[in-house]
């Protein structure tokens, strides 16, 4: 009876061990995957914001070169389609879904960086405060892509390196992890539009 | 106030550390200037943001820090702003305080007296705007840890009425109870260390906190998102 007791909270003990190193791996994991959503959260961010920025900057375009429609259409149509393009934190395991995003907001870049070109052809416009302000925004939010962008990737190897080491890569693959998806700077991005003061 | 360049003279170079200092007791935000000879084919965004994760410049709670920082030979400056700030001072402000404080300062070589109108102009932002409140951060325990902890808590629950039909009689129900429950309870830190990632709030997390060379300030650990602006005089 009492042997039977100690072999039984033996294997209690072994049990407990051994679930709670495969819940520190599950949680290790869970934080890890909560920092890629985070760092992806805010990369959604910058680029809202960067199309938050656009009607405004369209408009201001419009007041002072109306006839150059088919780059502003560009710019508009670019913007419509990369705003209808989110991605939720699960569809971070899906590269074309990374894919479809990474090109709706590549276009985007490249129909600005057009409009930004037609714009250096008119003095009046480039030295409209309302405009300039804008512009500073404009440039101010490329960057902050370009950061978390770079902070998401660092996260996404994070991540996928946990997720890849052995033993725990055992436990991460029965809880379901999956490798997530880096953000590559498309042809279009990397060059993004160069604004002159 | 790191003037790597040599540009200021003495005078000057303490006159802007004591108006620093003293912005700095009154307002919270922290501000720093960093003058190098030359960027040396370094792109200045990314020269900017990985100083200004280096150096941590700003409160770690609020990251109200802001970094100026000039390029002698290309003749570049950029101003970096900390996330608190960005509401306060936005690109926009940003982008002028480069155009009217300082580019036309410099261009007369009146750096000092450039740096003193930026530097004004930054704080008087933070001022009439004051600092936003800190952001509230996440806190939540995993379904996981609670079945952990239930676990745990049947596993103690058993060993304890053991213990107490055992020994009760000579140490005691509680005391005996405890001792069964001390040890896999050392088992419990590491479940607790996984769970950390979850805070919201600073952007990155690095270990980091201020290099050697960061002399004349005390990096209040700030986080960087690459807002503020680039401009030349």
């Amino acid at each position: 009876m009492k042997i039977l007791l100690i072999a039984l909270v033996v294997l209690a003990v072994i049990v407990v061990a051994v679930g709670a190193w495969a819940v520190g791996i599950y949680n290790g994991l869970i934080g890890l995957d909560q920092g890629v959503n985070e760092k992806w959260a805010q990369v959604q961010n910058v680029y809202q914001r960067r199309a938050d920025l656009i009607p405004n900057l369209v408009e201001t375009v419009k007041g002072f070169a109306a006839q150059e429609r088919t780059v502003l259409t560009e710019v508009v149509e670019a913007r419509a389609k990369a705003t209808s393009i989110q991605l939720t934190p699960e569809a971070l395991n899906d590269p074309k879904a990374m894919e479809r995003f990474q090109a709706a907001q590549g276009q985007l870049s490249g129909a600005l960086s057009r409009l930004l070109v037609t714009v250096e052809r008119y003095p009046e416009l480039k030295s409209n405060q309302n405009f300039l302000n804008l512009q500073s925004q404009l440039e101010g939010t490329e960057n902050r892509i370009t950061v978390e962008r770079r902070r998401f990737n660092e996260a996404v190897r994070e991540y996928n390196t946990r997720l890849a080491l052995f033993p725990g890569t055992i436990v991460a693959r029965l809880a379901g992890f999956r490798p997530k998806a880096f953000f590559e700077a498309a042809p279009d991005a990397a060059t993004p539009p160069k604004v002159k003061f | 106030m790191n003037d790597y360049a040599r540009l200021l003279p003495a005078d000057a170079h303490r006159r802007l550390e004591t108006r620093l200092a003293e912005r700095e007791r009154a307002t919270g935000a922290q501000m720093v200037l960093a003058i190098f000879p030359s960027l040396e084919g370094e792109s200045l965004e990314d020269f900017g943001i990985r100083l200004a994760q280096q150096w941590r410049v700003g409160d770690k709670r609020l990251d109200t820090g802001v970094i100026l920082l000039l390029f002698v030979k290309e003749r570049r400056v950029r101003l970096e702003v900390g996330y608190g700030l960005e509401p306060v001072v936005t690109d926009a402000v940003a982008a002028q305080i480069i155009r009217e404080s300082i580019a036309p300062r410099f261009r007369e070589q009146r750096y000092a007296a450039g740096l003193e109108a930026a530097v004004e102009a930054v704080y008087a932002r933070v001022e009439t705007r004051g600092v936003p409140p800190a952001p509230r951060r996440a806190f939540g325990v995993s379904p996981w840890t609670l079945g952990v902890l239930a676990i745990f808590g049947v596993i103690g629950f058993m060993l304890a009425r053991e213990a107490a039909g055992g020994r009760a009689r000579r140490h005691g129900y509680t005391a005996g109870g405890r001792r069964g429950w001390d040890s896999p309870s050392v088992i419990v830190p590491p479940i607790f260390g996984g769970w950390g990632g979850g805070s919201g709030g600073g952007g990155f997390t690095s270990g980091g906190s201020s290099s050697d060379d960061s002399g004349g300030f005390t990096s209040g650990g700030g986080s960087f998102g690459g807002g503020g602006a680039s401009g030349e005089w």
